[in-house]
């Protein structure tokens, strides 16, 4: 396409499941990027988690073809976003590939916690911002109210809105045409040396390494050698296209465009996103700003239930990371797990989908262990030490203080579970910073410890109001605060897996529910165990395990001696799923339960 | 492989007879319901295979002669004196010859018993499974409580060795109920009564039941009551639990059961009969017959047996077995058999620490004689088992096919 004034590009914007995914089914379908038959719901979440889960993990991007009222074919390059908190910087890169943001708003739920982060991360980007009303089928649907809600809470111009139904096709039309007239095209120098921004990049089976870019000026086909200006890796282009959503190959892309390349690149390290490409024999002088790296705020330890899966692990992290560079792993070694890996994430969601993602599309089994922090640990030697396990902190008498990560949360909750919400903030060590009405809901902003967030916060706040509040939040300050490792012993000896790091006015408490809920899930054995909790050598917490009282086959007769046999020997190879705590074998499923902190 | 001089050693003859007038729904014993059965037929097979693969060992004492099923009381009493003569023409027999047959106590069969103490049983073993009518109808048997104390009445006057087989942990039971239960048991008992705990057994009509879910078993609290509940009562009536679901009198312990238990050698014959015999060499072989009864019949017919499967044992698997059958026994495992055996003490055989843990924990006991589990640890024999074998490594067994006979 060669001129810029006939290309729109945006991403859709909105707070999770307010339907941004099925608004791009419609917009597909209008502009018929594809037939009827290949057409099906959420089209875009392709992965099986998306599907599964009903909710976009990875962002998309299509090129659409749009016959507009003024009798103009437009490109219409669009880019579907994740919604959920942990997937912001997924949705900061699509905009930065993008000149706008349609704004998709629940018109029954109106204004979200992640309505009001995605406007702002679209405001930072210089986006122009076209807000729709979506759902406006369903009977709880109050378009006005929410229009008005928009232009309060976030000040945008409402009184244009569309109101939609992603869901019907209601109103599709309107919404291409107001992207059409209301975004800026595309600018850039299409004859300067070749610029464009490396958004994302992917490992496909058949195509090597997928990588989706951005051109702002120059042009960029097949036979192009293209140089990476933050690694100085060159390759040669050997194919360039767009998804319509169907992989497409086209001759070349030009400035203002979106679309794809491979290279025959073989290494994730080679395809640093946020890189810009440019032309190895004409390069550009200047690079573009690129992306902030994510930074992982979350680690835990991910185990294979097999030792001998290690390999396989290693492989399998190594191939997700080509296709998600946000999150991290290094080699860790755990007495309780065997040998595995520290990741970091970026929430608890993205912890959860990579796990998934390791056991469904690697067919791996895999020990989870509690989520942790990264700590600042000030030695008394002036040293500062970053933990990202809780059992590698060091000797308690050489620390001087531990600085922890606090977040600014914003909360959006109905007046009626307000109470509760602001209890369980304090609970969790909260400082209330502002507290705001928009009509009969409240927007809380809170300060909290981010360790008192990743243990459970989410689920709990959903579960006081009924699903009804949501939740964003983004890194604020590190702060001091009085912390203790805590470790729980089985049997007497520690379990590695569960040390943790808490605030000495939850130490007790914590320790209590730990040993508790461990006492439930270990089963009964061959005697009596006790599980401790304890902080350095002071026991805090103490259950006992009884021992089982009968586990004995009640018929064993000559006739039963060698499939009994066979049975007792298949138990003992079954006993690599078991962990050995002082001649106690626990299944690790036991602590893999313990290991799930939600309301018990 | 190990060198067990075994070849003086006594024998045990098991004969299954693999029919019966109907299925119980719990069990999974060879047992098959037919129309018609050409009972001749059956004399002439299991005469045939006992001859067969009783070659070898026919310089060994018959110690014991035990007919199951299946119902082998619906045998021919004739086949059944057969079958005794021929193998007293094999062995050498003493006189204390135990030979024991299980029997249903419906009315038909009872009527029976005294023809079978002609043809030379002298131990009978009566499933009565429980004194309750409502149980014995879940449990699916053709007989009633009245019956079962009818057909015992017979069976004390027509034999001095009577035991019967009680069924315990239905899932509705309460202890009251066993209680009752146990009481009954005790009044009508003559010197053994063996005590089973209801098992869900793979491929059984119980099986599919419970997985539907249209009963449920008692929980493990419960049942280490009526375990224990069983274990207590029996003891104080006299009938001490020699073993953890068998309990006599004493000396009246049965014969034939303690082969098993001891791991000594016994030859199976009829449909799907395990044995398990030391050969000259000292090599210890397990194997089984084929189990459909047609299968059974063509092979013994052709082959003179019907072995289906043949297989040695290593050392390791047979110390394992030893300790898993010795255990159940509250006597325990003979350490001068032992040593005898394997040429090494179990002290040699486990770590010092696990023996430890189970001395500490009071599981088991060990003395210069005997080796053996507490009652607690007999309770829990099965984790017991596993944990005493848990830094033990077994070596698999060889494994083929065999047309030879033992060979
Ligand atoms: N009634 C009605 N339901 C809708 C409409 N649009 C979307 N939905 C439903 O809302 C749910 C969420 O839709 P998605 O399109 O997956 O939402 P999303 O914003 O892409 O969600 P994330 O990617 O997870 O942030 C689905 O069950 C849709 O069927 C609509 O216009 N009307
Ligand atoms: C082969 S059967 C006895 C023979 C005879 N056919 C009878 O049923 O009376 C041996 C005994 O094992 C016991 N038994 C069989 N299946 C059982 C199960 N699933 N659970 C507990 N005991 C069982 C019964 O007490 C039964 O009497
Ligand atoms: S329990 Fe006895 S009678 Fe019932 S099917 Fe089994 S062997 Fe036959
Ligand atoms: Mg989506």
């Amino acid at each position: 396409m060669g001129n810029l004034s006939k290309i729109r590009n945006f991403a859709i914007i909105a707070h999770i499941d307010h339907g941004k995914s099925t608004l791009a089914d419609r917009l597909i379908q209008v502009c018929e990027g594809l037939s009827e038959r290949e057409m099906k719901e959420q089209v875009l979440d392709s992965m099986d988690i998306e599907r599964e889960r009903g909710i976009t993990i990875k962002a998309q991007s299509v090129q659409l073809k749009f016959t507009a009222k003024d009798g103009d074919i437009y490109e219409l390059n669009l880019m579907d976003t994740p919604g959920h908190v942990d997937f912001s910087y997924e949705v900061s890169r699509s905009l930065s590939a993008c000149e706008g943001s349609l704004l998709v708003v629940d018109a029954s739920q109106g204004v979200e916690a992640q309505t009001l982060a995605n406007v702002y991360q679209a405001i930072d980007a210089d986006h122009e911002i076209i807000p729709v009303l979506n759902k406006v089928d369903l009977p709880a649907a109050e378009p006005e109210r929410v229009r008005n809600q928009i232009e309060e809470v976030i000040g945008l111009d409402a009184s244009e809105a569309v109101e939609i139904s992603a869901k019907t096709g209601l109103n599709i039309k309107a919404v291409l045409e107001s992207l059409v007239e209301k975004l800026p095209p595309p600018a850039g120098d299409k004859e300067g040396p070749l610029k464009a921004l490396l958004v994302d990049s992917w490992y496909d089976a058949y195509l090597g390494v997928i990588a989706l870019i951005r051109v702002y000026d120059g042009t960029i086909k097949k036979g192009t050698k293209i140089r990476m200006m933050q690694t100085g890796a060159t390759h040669l282009v050997d194919r360039v296209g767009v998804f319509t959503p169907k992989l497409t190959e086209v001759e070349s892309l030009g400035s203002g465009q979106l679309g794809f390349f491979t290279a025959a690149i073989k290494t994730v390290a080679d395809t640093q996103v946020g890189d810009t490409i440019t032309e190895d024999r004409n390069p550009t002088s200047v690079p573009l700003d690129g992306f902030k790296p994510s930074v992982p705020v979350v680690f835990c330890g991910l185990f294979p239930i097999d030792a001998a899966d290690y390999e396989q692990l290693r492989e399998s992290l190594e191939r997700l990371r080509l296709n998600d560079a946000s999150f991290s792993f290094e080699a860790e070694t755990s007495a309780a797990l065997g040998f595995g890996f520290r990741c970091g994430f970026l929430g608890l969601l993205h912890l959860e989908i990579i796990q998934e993602r390791l056991e469904r599309e690697f067919d791996l089994d895999l020990i989870t262990t509690a989520p942790s922090v990264v700590y600042k640990i000030n030695m008394n030697s002036g040293e500062t030490l970053q933990l990202h396990n809780p059992s590698d902190m060091p000797d308690v008498v050489k620390i001087n203080s531990i600085e922890e990560p606090w977040i600014k949360a914003t909360i959006f909750v109905p007046d009626e579970f307000l109470g509760p919400i602001l209890s369980l903030c304090t609970e969790r060590r909260g400082e209330q910073v502002e507290l705001t009405y928009v009509g009969a809901r409240a927007m809380v902003v809170y300060k909290l410890p981010l360790n008192e967030v990743v243990f459970d916060f989410y689920d709990r706040l959903k579960s006081i109001s009924r699903g009804y509040a949501s939740f964003d939040y983004q890194m604020d300050d590190y702060i001091t605060g009085d912390l203790v490792r805590m470790s729980v012993l089985v049997n007497a000896e520690p379990v590695d897996a569960l040390s943790m790091v808490v605030h000495a006015s939850q130490a007790e408490t914590r320790g209590r529910e730990l040993c508790t809920r461990l006492k439930d899930l270990i089963p009964r054995q061959l005697f009596k165990i006790p599980v401790q909790a304890a902080i350095g050598g002071k026991i805090i917490a103490r259950e006992t395990i009884s021992a089982m009282r009968k586990d004995v086959t009640a018929k064993c007769y000559g006739g039963d001696v060698s499939r009994k046999r066979k049975l007792l020997e298949k138990q003992k190879k079954g006993k690599k799923k078991m962990r050995q705590f002082g001649r106690v074998d626990i299944p690790q499923s036991a602590f893999i339960e313990a290991l799930k902190m939600g309301d018990s | 492989m190990s060198g067990i001089q075994a070849l003086t050693e006594d024998l045990s003859l098991y004969v299954h007879w693999p029919f019966c007038l109907s299925k119980c729904p719990y069990c999974d014993f060879n047992s098959h319901v037919v129309n018609e059965i050409d009972q001749s037929v059956w004399r002439k097979g299991l005469l045939t295979e006992m001859k067969t693969l009783a070659k070898n060992t026919e310089d060994r004492k018959l110690k014991s002669i035990f007919f199951g099923g299946g119902t082998p009381s619906l045998m021919e009493p004739q086949i059944v004196s057969d079958i005794i003569s021929e193998a007293k023409k094999i062995w050498r027999v003493d006189d204390l010859l135990e030979i024991s047959l299980e029997a249903n106590p419906s009315s038909l069969e009872a009527k029976r018993l005294h023809l079978f103490n002609q043809a030379g049983i002298n131990r009978i073993s009566l499933g009565v499974q429980s004194f309750n009518d409502i149980t014995l109808k879940f449990l699916g048997r053709e007989h009633d409580a009245a019956d079962s104390k009818r057909a015992l009445e017979i069976a004390k006057k027509t034999f001095e060795n009577v035991s019967f087989d009680m069924i315990y942990a239905t899932p509705e039971q309460t202890i009251q109920d066993w209680a009752s239960e146990i009481r009954q048991a005790i009044e009508f008992s003559s010197n053994h009564i063996s005590v089973y705990q209801l098992t869900i057994e793979r491929g059984t009509a119980f099986f599919q039941k419970h997985r539907k879910g249209e009963f449920q078993m008692l929980n493990g609290e419960t049942l280490a009551d009526l375990y224990e509940l069983t274990q207590d009562k029996l003891g104080s009536a006299g009938l001490a639990d020699y073993e953890i679901s068998n309990h006599a009198k004493p000396s009246f312990e049965c014969v034939h059961n303690l082969q098993y238990w001891k791991m000594k050698d016994y030859l199976g014959i009829g449909a799907g009969a395990h044995s398990r015999l030391t050969d000259k060499e000292g090599v210890r072989w397990a194997f089984r017959t084929q189990r459909a009864p047609s299968k059974w019949l063509s092979e013994t017919k052709a082959y003179g047996h019907a072995v289906a499967e043949k297989v040695f044992l290593s050392l390791e698997e047979q110390i394992f077995e030893t300790l898993m059958m010795g255990l159940r026994l509250k006597k325990g495992i003979s350490t001068a058999d032992f040593k005898n055996t394997f040429k090494k003490s179990i002290e040699e055989i486990f770590t010092r620490e696990t023996l430890e843990i189970l001395l500490n924990e009071r599981l088991i006991e060990m003395d210069d004689k005997s080796f053996k589990a507490t009652s607690i640890g007999r309770q829990r024999l099965d984790s017991l088992i596993q944990f005493l074998f848990s830094d033990f490594d077994l070596n698999p067994h060889s494994s083929f096919f065999s047309r030879d006979p033992v060979s």
